[in-house]
């Protein structure tokens, strides 16, 4: 089989293996947005052309708060970077916020040793860089959408897709900048 | 088994754990090495073997004419040489798929009885888990060599590459997310990089595994089924074409791996 062919064949094989499940999840797993797609096609190393045309629309994504105002509470981060919930088929409390999972693969403040590898290590994150605007922009946009710096990253896309809402990505971004925070202590 | 002994000892590790993390890995590994004698999953292996031999269904029939690919009644070694094709069938299935087709074949069940009930709840226990387990010890200390010749189990392994790599849902997860490199963890949990033959021979042929944290054997397909669940994609269809298909392109990766199941994992 072709490498399209395989591809083809995949789709439908996909399609076929979430019929008995919620029926909205599925509609939504089934069909890749371009990012998706392209970041599956090229096994997330996309040629420079396509990295370049995805870093483009993903930081036209962006939404910068209104206010201005991009740094939360720092303890509110934590909660949030704490807690996985959200978004799973057996989450079935809408109301109850999603969480980042954000210690799922990075290491944040030194008080938690449950942390993940997968991500960088974000200890001392505004220590080492300050908490100027355009640090606190730079946060911002990177938990909003990671592909506006980096095309095809494995590090979901927060505020694009919906995961979390534009308040919550303040309150990370006083976890990492914020100089209270137990991450820059 | 001993019961008592294996309560005692998960009384006395059981606490260490959540300790600093070196030190919990090393107690897990000591915890690992403990019940190494004494896996509770040996009780499934029991059950599974009982449930193997006994006359059940409207055939009135065992499953020990069961032909899972080395021929009727061959259970020794089969288990390292799946997933494979089947005439039969003419699809690829998997250990599970497989038990299925010989409890609808033999023993007359309707499929959707014979896959009523695959993953255990507590008050619920799966039959499947314990005839996986049966099947599985069956080829212990066997290499695996699922076979990758016939054109199908090539296009199941073709199909099971393109679904590794594809992204989907409002995570943007695909397998890859947690299984393409080397010595990452989620939180503390270790992650194999399934394309890499060391690390997927370890995993691949530890599967069927007493799960420590659910307190039940699992299987691959429920292996897969929770991964999915994780990426935050909908519910994984048991048996699913796309499930074996995962499994034979992790197989290819594995084989020549030992077979050391039922496993015993966190």
């Amino acid at each position: 089989m072709r490498d399209d062919q395989a591809r083809q064949r995949a789709e439908r094989v996909f399609r076929e293996a979430f019929t008995h499940g919620n029926r909205q999840m599925a509609a939504k797993v089934e069909v890749q947005d371009e990012v998706q797609a392209q970041c599956t096609r090229y096994r997330n190393e996309p040629p420079k052309d396509i990295a370049a045309a995805i870093e483009r629309s993903q930081a036209a994504s962006i939404r910068y708060p209104a206010s201005g105002k991009m740094l939360g509470d720092w303890r509110e981060g934590e909660r949030i970077a704490q807690d996985g919930y959200g978004m799973r088929f057996t989450d079935p409390d809408t109301k109850r916020p999603n969480g980042g999972g954000c210690y799922n693969c990075h290491r944040i403040s030194p008080a938690e040793i449950s942390y993940g590898t997968i991500g960088p290590s974000l200890h001392r994150f505004g220590a080492l860089r300050g908490t100027g605007e355009a640090i606190q922009r730079y946060v911002f946009g990177k938990v909003y959408d990671s592909q506006a710096s980096t095309a095809c990253s494995q590090m979901p896309r927060f505020g694009h897709n919906g995961v979390l809402t534009e308040e919550q990505i303040t309150h990370l971004v006083a976890l990492l900048l914020d100089p209270d925070s137990p991450v820059n202590k | 088994m001993p019961y008592r002994l294996l309560a005692g000892l998960l009384a006395a590790v059981l606490p260490c754990v959540g300790m600093a993390q070196q030190d919990t890995q090393k107690e897990i590994e000591r915890y690992r090495q403990l019940l190494a004698e004494g896996n509770p999953a040996d009780l499934f292996e029991a059950r599974g073997e009982e449930l193997w031999k006994t006359p059940r269904g409207p055939k009135n029939t065992s499953l020990e004419r069961c032909d899972l690919g080395l021929g009727a009644g061959v259970v020794k070694g089969a288990y390292a040489q799946l997933p494979r094709y089947f005439p039969d069938t003419d699809r690829v299935q998997d250990l599970e798929s497989r038990i299925v087709t010989c409890m609808v074949t033999l023993q007359g069940f309707k499929p959707e009885d014979a896959m009523k009930n695959p993953f255990s709840a507590p008050g619920r226990p799966s039959d499947m888990e314990a005839l996986a387990s049966y099947v599985a010890a069956e080829s212990k200390g066997v290499k695996l060599a699922a076979p990758l010749r016939h054109p199908k189990e090539i296009e199941a392994f073709q199909i099971g590459e393109q679904l590794f790599y594809r992204r989907a849902g409002p995570h943007d997860f695909s397998c890859v997310s947690c299984h393409g490199e080397n010595g990452k963890r989620i939180r503390l949990q270790e992650l194999p990089k399934l394309t890499d033959p060391h690390d997927a021979q370890r995993i691949f042929t530890t599967w069927p595994a007493y799960r420590v944290s659910q307190g039940t054997v699992r299987t691959m397909q429920h292996r897969l089924y929770d991964c999915y669940w994780q990426m935050r994609h909908p519910q994984m269809d048991y048996a699913s074409e796309a499930s074996i298909a995962l499994e034979v392109f992790m197989a290819k990766y594995a084989n020549g791996g030992e077979i050391q199941a039922p496993g015993l994992k966190r």
